[in-house]
This record gives C-alpha cells, sequence and structure tokens, in this order.
C-alpha cells in the first residue's frame, strides 16, 4: 500500500493558499499619509476643485503623489508625513470653512490587487490610536416629552370637541396622562374624541372618579424609541462629519446605545465637546422693508439682524422668533405632487399654535429657518478648554403660501439631497432624547505604533521558538509541521483581510500567538499517532495511513470544542475581545487546515510513494 | 527526539485519590480566598476612568498626586506602568458628576502644572452601568461555555466523562481565578478573555484524552477500568506535555514582549494551561472513573463520524 496524493488535495491546497496569500499581500504595502477632503453640509467638491487644489500644492512646494476625486471626495496622497501637514494647512487656507479635511492614512495597495477585491486588515482602535464612545440615548427622555406633547395635544382636542374637562395632566413615572372630567357622559365622549385622532392609544378608567387614563401602545413606544435612536445617529452622524477624521464609524448597538469610533483623533476633549454640542432652530421672519445693502455697510435697521446661509447670502431678519426648533416633532423629506423635492414638517400642539399665531397675518412674506450651534472653535480658554462660538446659519428661506399649524410642508428645494439634509437639519435642532457618553477607549497614537509592533514581536518570536522547537523533536517531519504553521499564519492574514467584518486588536494578535503555539497540536497528535503504529509495527505505509486517519477523529472532536468557546466569546465579548475570538475562530480552522490536510500533501508527496522502512522522525 | 519512553502504561489511576483530594484542597483554598480577598476587579467591570500619561525622561509620582489631589482627586491611584516614563492614573466612579469628562479635566490639571509636556496615552472611561453589565455578560459567557461543552461531551462521549470534563474544567477556572485574588491581579476584559480561552485549551486537552480512553475499552477488552484509563494516559502522555509546552513556550513569550497591557492576559493562561495540563491528566479522568463508568458504557460504538473534514471559516 502507498499513501499518494490524489490531484484534488494539490489543487485544493494550492488554491486556498494562493488565494489567501494574495489577500493576505496587501498588508505587505505600506500606507501613504493622505487628506481627505470633504465640503461640509452637503456641499460639493468638483473636479474644478480638484485641480485648483492640485495648483495651490504646486504654488507651495508641495508634491502629491497623487490627488483624487472619488464618491464626493477628495484624497490627496503625499510621500511624507511632513508634506501631508504642510499640505493640510495649505488645502485650509486655500478651501476655507466650508470644506473639512481629514489626516489619514491610506493603503497603497496594487491596482491588481484592488481588484480581486484585496485590501490590508483592518486595526482596531487599540493599534492605530483614536477614541471609541459608546453613548446611551435617554429613552425615558424620549418618552416623557411624547407624554408631554400628548397633554398639549389633548387639551386642543377636548377644545375643539367641546368636551368640559377638569384637567388634563401627565404622569411621567407612570407614562400615563391622567384626564379628569366631570361626568360618566364626559368620560366616554373624550375617548371617543380623543381615540378617532389616534389609533395606538390605550384608554383605561382611572381609581379616581370620573378619570380617564390614556397610554402609549407597545408599538407607539418601540416607535419613539427607534425614532429617537435614529435620530441621534443621524445627528451623531453629521456632527462627526465635520470633526475632520477619516473612516469615522458611528453605529448603533442594541436598542439604546451608539456606538462612535474615530480613528487617528488626538484630542478626545474636542470630540467630545462636538458630539455633545448643542443645536437648536429658529424660524424668524425675512426684513423685506429694510434696505439690506444698507444693512450690509453696517446700518441695521430697528429689530432686525443680518444673518448669512452657507454661501454667504446675506439675509435681513426680524429679531422676534416666531417658533423655535423644541415644537418640531418630525420632519422628512419626500416628492410633492410635481414630484419636486420638499420637506414635510410636524409640531407639537403648542408649536402648531404659535405658528398659526404668527403666520395669520404674514401670508406671503418670507420665514427663513434659523439653524444655531455651539461648537468649539480654534480658540481656547485659560484652563485649555476649547471656547464654545455660537454659529448661526440660515439654512433655509420660503414664502408663506397660506396660514400654516401643526403641520406644514416646505417645497421648492433644488434637489433630493438638499431636501434631505434640511430634513436632518431640522431633526437635529429638536433632539427629542439626549445622549450621554458611558464608555471612552482612547488610545493615543504612540501607543498604538507601539502596541502593533510589540504585537509583532510577539508572533515572531512565538513563531521561531516553537520552530526550532518542532525540527529539533520531529527532524523532517518537524519541518512539515513547520510549513504547515507558516502557511497557517498565511491563511490568518489572509482570512483576517478578507472577511469585513474581521479588526485586528491587540488581544487578537495574542489570540494568533496563541494559535502559533495550539496549531502544532494536530501535527503533534498525528506524528505521536504514526510512531505509535510503527511501535507496534506496522508498516511505514500503513503507519501514515492509519495516524492520520485515526488522529483526524481526535482533533475534529477537541477542535469543535475549542471553537464552540470561540464562538461564545464572539457572541457575548465587546470590542477587544470579539476581536480574539475572531482570530482564535480563524486559527482553529485555518490550522485543521494546514495541520492535517496540508502535511498530508507533504507527508504523501516525500514518504508516501517509496517503499522506505523507517521514518525521519 | 522523545520526552516519555514508556513499554508498561503508568499507574495513573494509582494517585487518583490524592489528586482529587489535592484538586479540592486547591479548589477550596481558592473560593477562600476570592471569599476573602475578593478580586481585584479592573475597570472594565467596576466602572471608572483610567489614563495613562508619558513623561519624557521619568515622571515624579508624587508630584502627579499632589496635582490631583488640588483638583479634587484626592482617592486618585497613581502608579507607573510598564515603566517609569509612563503613569497609570486610577479614578473611582463617582456620583453625581458627568464621569465622561474628568479625564478631560485632568489630562488639563497635569498638562497646565508640568514643565514638560506630556503625553496622553490612553484613556479609558466605563460608566457604572456598562461596568455592571460587563460582569453580568463575562459571567454568562463563562457559563455559556461551560454549558456548551458539557452538551457537545454528552453528545459524543458519555454523561460521565462529560461530568468530568466539566468539573476539571471548572477546576481550572475557579483555581486560576484564586492565584489572580490571591495576587490580587488585576481582572479586565482580557484576563476574562484568556479565561475563556483557557477554557477552549483545556477542554482540548482533555478530549484528546477522552477519545483515547474510549478507543482502549474498546481495544482492552479483558482490563479494568482502571487499567484501561492508565493506557490511555499514557498513551497521550507525550502529545499533552509537549502541546503543552510549545504554547507555554509562545505564552512566554508574550508575556515578556507583548507588552504592559498585554501582561495579565499572558499570566491567567501561562498559570490556567499548567493547571490545565494536571487536570487533564489527573482530574478529569479521575472523576469519570470515581462516578463508576464502565467498559459498557462505552459500547456500543457510535459510528465514526467525520466531522468538521475540508470545514470553512464560519465567520
Amino acid at each position: 500500500m502507498l499513501n499518494k496524493n490524489p490531484l484534488w488535495r494539490y489543487l485544493v491546497v494550492i488554491g486556498v493558499l494562493l488565494a489567501a496569500f494574495l489577500y493576505a499581500l496587501p498588508n505587505v504595502y505600506p500606507e501613504d499619509p493622505a487628506l481627505n477632503i470633504n465640503a461640509s453640509r452637503g456641499g460639493v467638491v468638483s473636479e474644478t476643485t480638484r485641480t485648483e487644489l492640485e495648483q495651490a500644492f504646486l504654488a507651495a512646494n508641495i508634491t502629491a503623489k497623487a490627488v483624487t476625486l472619488q464618491e464626493g471626495q477628495l484624497l490627496a496622497r503625499f510621500g511624507s508625513a511632513e508634506d501631508q501637514l504642510r499640505a493640510r494647512e495649505v488645502a485650509e487656507r486655500f478651501l476655507g470653512g466650508s470644506y473639512i479635511t481629514a489626516l489619514n492614512m491610506v493603503p497603497t495597495t496594487p491596482a491588481w490587487l484592488r481588484a480581486i477585491g484585496a485590501s490590508p486588515m483592518k486595526l482596531g482602535l487599540d493599534l492605530r490610536g483614536g477614541v471609541h464612545f459608546l453613548m446611551a440615548v435617554d429613552m425615558k427622555a424620549a418618552v416623557d416629552k411624547n407624554i408631554n406633547d400628548l397633554v398639549q395635544a389633548f387639551r386642543v382636542d377636548l377644545r375643539e370637541e367641546r368636551v368640559r374637562y377638569r384637567a388634563v395632566q401627565a404622569d411621567l413615572d407612570a407614562g400615563q396622562v391622567q384626564i379628569l372630567l366631570r361626568n360618566a357622559e364626559d368620560v366616554a365622549a373624550a375617548r371617543d374624541a380623543l381615540g378617532k385622532n389616534d389609533r395606538e392609544l390605550l384608554f383605561t378608567e382611572g381609581a379616581v372618579e370620573h378619570s380617564l387614563l390614556v397610554s402609549l401602545s407597545e408599538n407607539r413606544i418601540r416607535e419613539i424609541r427607534e425614532y429617537a435612536l435614529e435620530q441621534n445617529i443621524t445627528i451623531i452622524r453629521n456632527r462627526v462629519n465635520e470633526i475632520g477624521v477619516a473612516e469615522p464609524l458611528v453605529q448603533r448597538q442594541g436598542a439604546d446605545r451608539i456606538i462612535v469610533q474615530l480613528p487617528g483623533v488626538q484630542d478626545p476633549a474636542q470630540a467630545k465637546e462636538i458630539l455633545g454640542a448643542t443645536a437648536t432652530l429658529e424660524f424668524r421672519l425675512v426684513d423685506t422693508d429694510a434696505d439690506l445693502g444698507a444693512a450690509l455697510d453696517g446700518r441695521l435697521p430697528a429689530g432686525a439682524s443680518l444673518y448669512r446661509d452657507r454661501n454667504g447670502q446675506p439675509y435681513l431678519l426680524e429679531n422676534r422668533t416666531m417658533l423655535t426648533g423644541d415644537h418640531i416633532t418630525g420632519a422628512t423629506s419626500s416628492y410633492d405632487e410635481y414630484s419636486r423635492p420638499q420637506v414635510s414638517i410636524s409640531l407639537d400642539a403648542q408649536g402648531g399654535n404659535l405658528l398659526s399665531n404668527a403666520t395669520r397675518s404674514t401670508i406671503g412674506r418670507q420665514m427663513a429657518t434659523v439653524f444655531i450651534e455651539y461648537k468649539p472653535g480654534e480658540e481656547r480658554a485659560a484652563d485649555g478648554t476649547p471656547v464654545l462660538v455660537k454659529y448661526e446659519e440660515v439654512i433655509n428661506a420660503a414664502t408663506i403660501q397660506a396660514r400654516l399649524g401643526r403641520s406644514f410642508r416646505i417645497t421648492g428645494i433644488d434637489n433630493p439631497a438638499e431636501a434631505q439634509n434640511l430634513a436632518l437639519l431640522l431633526r437635529a435642532g429638536a433632539l427629542i432624547a439626549p445622549t450621554q457618553i458611558i464608555e471612552e477607549r482612547t488610545i493615543g497614537p504612540s501607543l498604538g505604533k507601539e502596541n502593533i509592533d510589540l504585537g509583532m514581536k510577539a508572533i515572531m518570536w512565538g513563531m521561531v521558538f516553537v520552530l526550532i522547537f518542532m525540527v529539533l523533536y520531529y527532524k523532517a517531519f518537524g519541518l512539515v509541521a513547520n510549513c504547515a504553521l507558516i502557511a497557517n499564519l498565511i491563511l490568518i492574514t489572509g482570512f483576517m483581510s478578507m472577511i469585513p467584518g474581521a479588526t485586528l486588536t491587540l488581544p487578537g494578535m495574542a489570540g494568533i500567538v496563541l494559535t502559533v503555539g495550539m496549531a502544532v497540536d494536530a501535527n503533534v497528535l498525528i506524528f505521536e499517532r504514526i510512531r505509535e503504529e510503527l511501535a507496534e509495527g506496522r508498516s511505514v505505509q500503513q503507519a501514515i495511513h492509519h495516524g492520520y486517519d485515526r488522529a483526524f477523529a481526535t482533533i475534529a472532536d477537541s477542535n469543535i470544542t475549542t471553537l464552540l468557546v470561540a464562538l461564545i466569546l464572539f457572541g457575548i465579548g465587546t470590542g477587544p475581545v470579539k476581536g480574539f475570538a475572531i482570530t482564535l475562530a480563524i486559527g482553529i480552522l485555518t490550522s485543521i487546515f494546514t495541520s492535517v490536510v496540508g502535511t498530508r500533501l507533504l507527508v504523501n508527496l516525500f514518504w508516501g510513494g517509496r517503499r522506505t522502512q523507517s521514518l525521519p522522525m | 527526539m522523545r520526552i516519555f519512553r514508556f513499554t508498561e502504561p503508568l499507574n495513573f489511576m494509582r494517585l487518583k485519590i490524592p489528586a482529587l483530594m489535592l484538586s479540592m484542597l486547591l479548589v477550596i483554598a481558592s473560593l477562600v480566598t476570592i471569599g476573602v480577598k475578593g478580586m481585584n476587579w479592573g475597570l472594565d467591570f467596576t466602572g471608572g476612568t483610567v489614563i495613562e500619561v508619558g513623561y519624557n525622561g521619568g515622571a515624579d509620582l508624587s508630584q502627579v498626586r499632589q496635582v490631583l489631589a488640588d483638583s479634587g482627586y484626592p482617592d486618585a491611584v497613581v502608579q507607573y506602568f510598564g515603566s517609569s516614563e509612563d503613569v497609570a492614573i486610577r479614578i473611582s466612579p463617582r456620583e453625581g458628576v458627568e464621569q465622561s469628562t474628568i479625564s478631560n479635566e485632568i489630562l488639563r490639571a497635569l498638562t497646565v502644572t508640568s514643565s514638560e509636556p506630556i503625553e496622553m496615552r490612553r484613556v479609558e472611561f466605563v460608566g457604572p452601568s456598562v461596568g455592571d453589565e460587563l460582569k453580568e455578560q463575562g459571567g454568562l459567557a463563562m457559563l455559556a461555555a461551560l454549558i456548551g461543552i458539557l452538551l457537545y461531551v454528552t453528545m459524543r462521549f458519555e454523561w460521565r466523562l462529560s461530568v468530568g470534563a466539566v468539573v476539571s474544567l471548572a477546576h481550572d477556572v475557579i483555581i486560576t481565578l484564586g492565584l489572580f485574588s490571591l495576587l490580587q491581579l488585576e481582572f479586565d476584559l482580557t484576563v476574562l478573555a484568556a479565561i475563556l480561552a483557557l477554557i477552549g485549551y483545556s477542554i482540548n486537552d482533555t478530549i484528546v484524552v477522552f477519545d483515547r480512553i474510549r478507543e482502549s475499552f474498546r481495544k482492552l477488552r479483558d482490563a479494568t477500568v482502571n487499567e484501561t484509563i492508565n493506557d490511555a494516559v499514557t498513551a497521550t502522555l507525550n502529545r499533552t506535555v509537549i502541546t503543552s509546552l510549545t504554547t507555554i513556550i509562545v505564552l512566554i513569550v508574550l508575556f515578556t514582549m507583548g507588552g504592559a497591557l498585554i501582561h495579565n492576559f499572558a499570566t491567567a493562561l501561562l498559570f490556567g494551561i499548567a493547571i490545565g495540563t494536571y487536570s487533564s491528566v489527573f482530574v478529569a479522568s479521575a472523576v469519570a472513573a470515581q462516578l463508576g463508568i464502565s467498559r459498557d458504557d462505552m459500547l456500543p460504538p457510535p459510528p465514526p463520524e467525520k466531522e468538521g473534514e475540508g470545514t470553512e471559516p464560519l465567520l
């Protein structure tokens, strides 16, 4: 009996190794210091911006490797970090305040590798430096606000339906609205009046005589929570873009949490301020009687002030606000009957009244929406905290077509993107639930670099020692096991680079080191088994065959349990622990492949086809 | 080259009772230590703030403490971290303040008072609610791992072996926790990951022995239970020792070269694997033997399964 390799085994092993090698390859190429440039507030960067910027770099004597325009942002690569920093100054001066520049490191994966979708491994924040925040959305506040809005709405509705009530009050702890009425008929009337407007309300008789308790359905509460979370995510995403970070991550976690990851941010204090910035909205009438030109020269008419929109277009607005943004309960972009983009806005009851009064005699005039945000500026107070600067910007001016109420629309918006952005800003002005940072993990850039170096060193030396040990102990078979070990490392790297969600973390690197130590286990099992079979007097070929065969059941059993643990770790763990679980799981799978299928190939190749009397082990 | 060369199976089961006694003693001692001294829970579980700052050319701890006391943090724990240039500042959770801004205040205070520029190396803040959750999740993960293994081993082997495996796992985990409690080493998320990895490693070890026990039961028809177990443990001893050895080699590398952040992770695994190797040789099968496993329990032979062949990554 001889141990020969069937053709499929060659094909599978060589195919898998080749694929892993190709996908692991991008990790070898160094990264270029680069600059990401985005337009802020939905503006655009165009081909013109690109060429102009290129000229500006040339004029400042900075050689950019490439300036490219992709997915609406400009990417400029440089040869050195020094050039990158100087280029940032040039770009900021040249482009002005309506653009955001972010420092970045971009991979230099060659085009042919990119063509097959290969890219380097993603590094966790503990390896590249940056800020990780976990934010909790205050869901109680969101529901409370809704209950309070209901109280307002009920009063209006009951009055309209001519149901006489003694009191309508909120019981926030119970999540209910209590309505006190005069008699049983009124209770029934109130129930009818309120129930027909909103099917998601639940009515129960109160303990107090002639009272009605109204609570929100499970469904509605879920909707409120979803809305609060989604709203916060969009707002945070918008703000994060303004911080100027390349590749930020804003992601929901569970029912009421948001993960924010900002790679490369070196000033967590500033990031916190920006994320926590408060924004408000105000609606004001445009003062069309006064002379705008005079106002621009500094002669402001009484009762009005000068504002600008993001293009610098000036507006003269009345100082009296018609409505503030906290009355907005929702804003969505859609299309009107002529398929033009529009934004529909709904207000709470009080807001509806205010706007209705304010627009009674102003039909035909222009109403401007002013977005006000407090953001940390360049300036610092004596103690180092960034000074909050008030930014006011006109985001929309529209003609009042009719008397407005609880819901109205802004039409005549140029394009859908603009409408979407306006809706977002309108919602941002009325955050229904505040957020709080409940976890922060910041790694400075130097520590990140240090961690990666330490991890690489540990993997390398761990590998070297195990390689030496295996050769000493199993001689030629040790070399075979070593080939498997090296192939295993390539496979792990390849898979980690291939799987989109996999991120390499410091515990992940520890997991790789551990895998290196444990991966030889399968080979040890096989080789020990072969030795045993030989000792029992079997022929070399039979020993190889039975050794692999018998050891495999054991290898499968023992690794499945370890895999089970890795999966549990992945399912339950967070952040760094997940990183560890991923490398452990991948390591287990790849090591089974290399040490069982891979080594069998080599063993059969070298010793399987010969009638030898002994094995070099 | 070979570590052990045996012509006769070693009589491990002769040491069954002393080994079980020793293990019981160690487990009880560990539980007592944990009960008396408690665990030194890290930031991940207690909540609070840790700030690591780097001083070029060495830091003066007493000065740092003074600055912190002046800024209203007299209870801050200040220690060197890894080297005398790095300082770790720990602040326990406090009530009624916006805790996420504590790190900002401290970094500012340190920057203002230091003559040289200092470097922010690491800031970790964990809110109290998150800490509780992580603790809960960690416990749950460990429990889930143990139950999952219990089920799998019962399915693949036999309930007595399954109990033996889980008892020896719990044994490894408890004694490792005991060591952490005794030395008051910080127990954080990475250590939890290490403990779970240890469960994975140790079960791996135990299964290899069990697999062999099953085989020996079928092969040695006239042998007693003790003889059968001895045969199996002896046959796998070389493998047990070599795999532990290579794993311990890489862990020593990790311990010495992996940096301060990975130190406790490596410690937990190093110690745990030593204990795990001992327990898979002495404890797991001894428990199964004490529970009265017999040859009949291992028959009829389960059909040979080809699980895991050509496995592709699941993730």
